[in-house]
């Protein structure tokens, strides 16, 4: 992976109604993924609130069939790696998905959606799930973790002993809004995934624990919408980032965040991003020998 | 700062900041007219995401009015992201992208314009590429009414009349904005009328899947199936 590529969060972009936002990414990641179709929830889907947003589109997809005959040829023509993001209900799910997947050449890398708050989660822990993913596919495999946990560091290390090579962290976190008229539920389904800005020192605590914890390829997302936010990410350890909620506002974004994190970059005196990973650990680390 | 060709599907969809020009109240309605810098003005019925200032998500607006030089929106300030664009003055700027969606089918012989409340926004443009057909107007109060201004000419009424009872036996070619319960109404008096519908949009180019409708039995986008839905789209 090239220093602190920028990729977009899954679900947070259609590759083949915006191919020009898809194009401007180093890797593209899809919705997800299920074993069969899903129409996802009834309306209203999403509410804005005052720092952030909640959705509850509840994983609508053509499922793993519809999606390598219908999707899968098209993406493969954008000539951006193309990442699959993969959900289910039990840890035959993952397996069956991760398996057909293994047989496409145009799937450079399978993510596995641990942590979708709008939709009934699996019995099996994150790491059991990663491992029937694990034991389908041989393609690199990245595990996306919630917010919501009280040690994630735990959940990563558990992934990673199950065998995946990346973390995307951090899906949404689990939110409720109310109808200011009604004082009812604004989501048709009440809750959603809540996102956005408010997500993001919740998101990089979550990547700071992690690259303390283990040694795996992080890629940082949660209220990321400019170079700065960009910079604050790869500093706490990751080595890319993904756009979620600003491409929603932002179609530019992929460019501007890059442009804008090369001249945060440089300002500090750095050649490039990649020398700026984990700095944020290191620095405090000095910060203590020096202080003793 | 420079506008971006973003292909989002459609051609020559751009975004750029630009500036308004004026803000007029019409009613409880603005008509907030922007400068148009080199985005296109669209096919009548499609729609432009504009920033508004102080929030997070961009707000979907129906093409109004297309003066040379400018893009006009009527906007009805219903909720924070509406009224900070109704509060926009003179030479503020706002990021707007478009134009998005489908439009209305221009290729019609004997058209017929319907709109009710801010479901007007759309038909004073659409009357211009037309040529000024007939229009009949819906508003809730005298004061909503005087947006029927926007569209001289029109057959208006308040409630509690309905636009719908002013519909002749046979309406011709419909084309409609307004209301769902209006939108239903001219279903069962018009098959085969073009209707453009509303939704909540949080990016209004197919990213979000925040918009859907239901169209025969299945949830669609309706910034990429619509907003302009034919009747037999409609809902069952």
């Amino acid at each position: 992976m090239e220093p602190t590529s920028i990729l977009n969060a899954s679900g947070c972009l259609d590759a083949l109604v915006a191919p020009g936002v898809a194009r401007s990414l180093d890797a593209f990641v899809t919705k997800t993924v299920t074993p069969l179709p899903r129409e996802g929830n009834p309306p209203p889907r999403f509410i804005e609130t005052e720092a952030g947003m909640l959705n509850s589109i509840g994983l609508q997809n053509p499922g793993i069939e519809g999606f390598v005959r219908d999707h899968l040829p098209p993406l493969a023509e954008l000539g951006v790696p193309i990442w699959v993001s993969v959900g289910g209900f039990s840890a035959s799910d993952y397996a069956s998905v991760c398996a057909l997947l293994d047989d496409c050449e145009a799937v450079a890398t399978v993510e596995l959606n641990l942590s979708c708050p709008n939709v009934e989660e699996a019995p099996e822990t994150a790491a059991e799930l990663a491992h029937a993913a694990r034991g389908a596919t041989s393609k690199p495999l990245y595990a996306k973790l919630s917010p919501a946990t009280w040690d994630i560091a735990e959940t990563a290390r558990a992934v990673a002993d199950a065998g995946v090579d990346g973390l995307s962290l951090v899906n949404t976190i689990r939110g409720l809004a109310l109808d200011p008229q009604t004082l009812r539920p604004g989501l048709g389904r009440d809750v959603g995934g809540y996102s956005g800005p408010a997500l993001r020192p919740i998101a990089l605590a979550c990547v700071w624990a992690c690259a303390a914890a283990v040694d795996l390829t992080i890629v940082g997302m949660g209220g990321v919408a400019s170079g700065r936010d960009a910079l604050d990410f790869t500093a706490a350890g990751a080595s890319a980032v993904a756009l979620g909620t600003i491409l929603f506002s932002d179609p530019a974004a992929p460019a501007r965040v890059r442009a804008e994190l090369g001249v945060e970059s440089i300002d500090r005196g750095f050649g490039s991003p990649a020398a700026i990973r984990g700095i944020a650990r290191k620095e405090a680390t000095s910060a203590v020998a020096s202080a003793e | 700062m420079a506008s971006d060709d973003l292909s989002l599907g459609g051609a020559g969809v751009r975004r750029e900041r630009l500036a308004a020009v004026s803000s007029e109240r019409v009613g409880p309605y603005t008509l907030l007219r922007l400068e148009r810098g080199g985005l296109d003005p669209g096919i009548p019925g499609q729609f432009f995401m504009l920033e508004a200032p102080g929030r997070l998500l961009p707000r979907p607006m129906s093409l109004c009015l297309a003066p040379p030089g400018e893009l006009a929106f009527l906007i009805d300030p219903i909720g924070a992201g509406t009224r900070a664009l109704c509060d926009l003055a003179v030479a503020d700027a706002i990021h707007v992208l478009g134009p998005l969606g489908n439009g209305f089918d221009l290729s019609v012989t004997r058209p017929l314009l319907v709109g009710g409340g801010i479901g007007i926004a759309p038909l004073p443009y659409l009357s211009e590429a037309l040529g000024g057909p007939p229009s009949l107007l819906g508003f809730r109060t005298e004061r909503h009414a005087e947006a029927a201004s926007l569209l001289p000419g029109a057959e208006v009424v308040v409630e509690p009349r309905l636009v719908t009872e002013l519909l002749p036996e046979d309406p011709g070619d419909v084309l409609a904005c307004g209301p769902e319960p209006m939108l239903e109404a001219i279903r069962n008096r018009a098959p085969g009328a073009q209707l453009a519908s509303e939704a909540p949009m949080a990016c209004g180019y197919g990213a979000c899947y925040g918009c859907v409708v239901e169209i025969d039995g299945r949830y669609e986008r309706l910034c990429v199936a619509g907003p302009v839905l034919s009747d037999s789209a409609g809902k069952d």
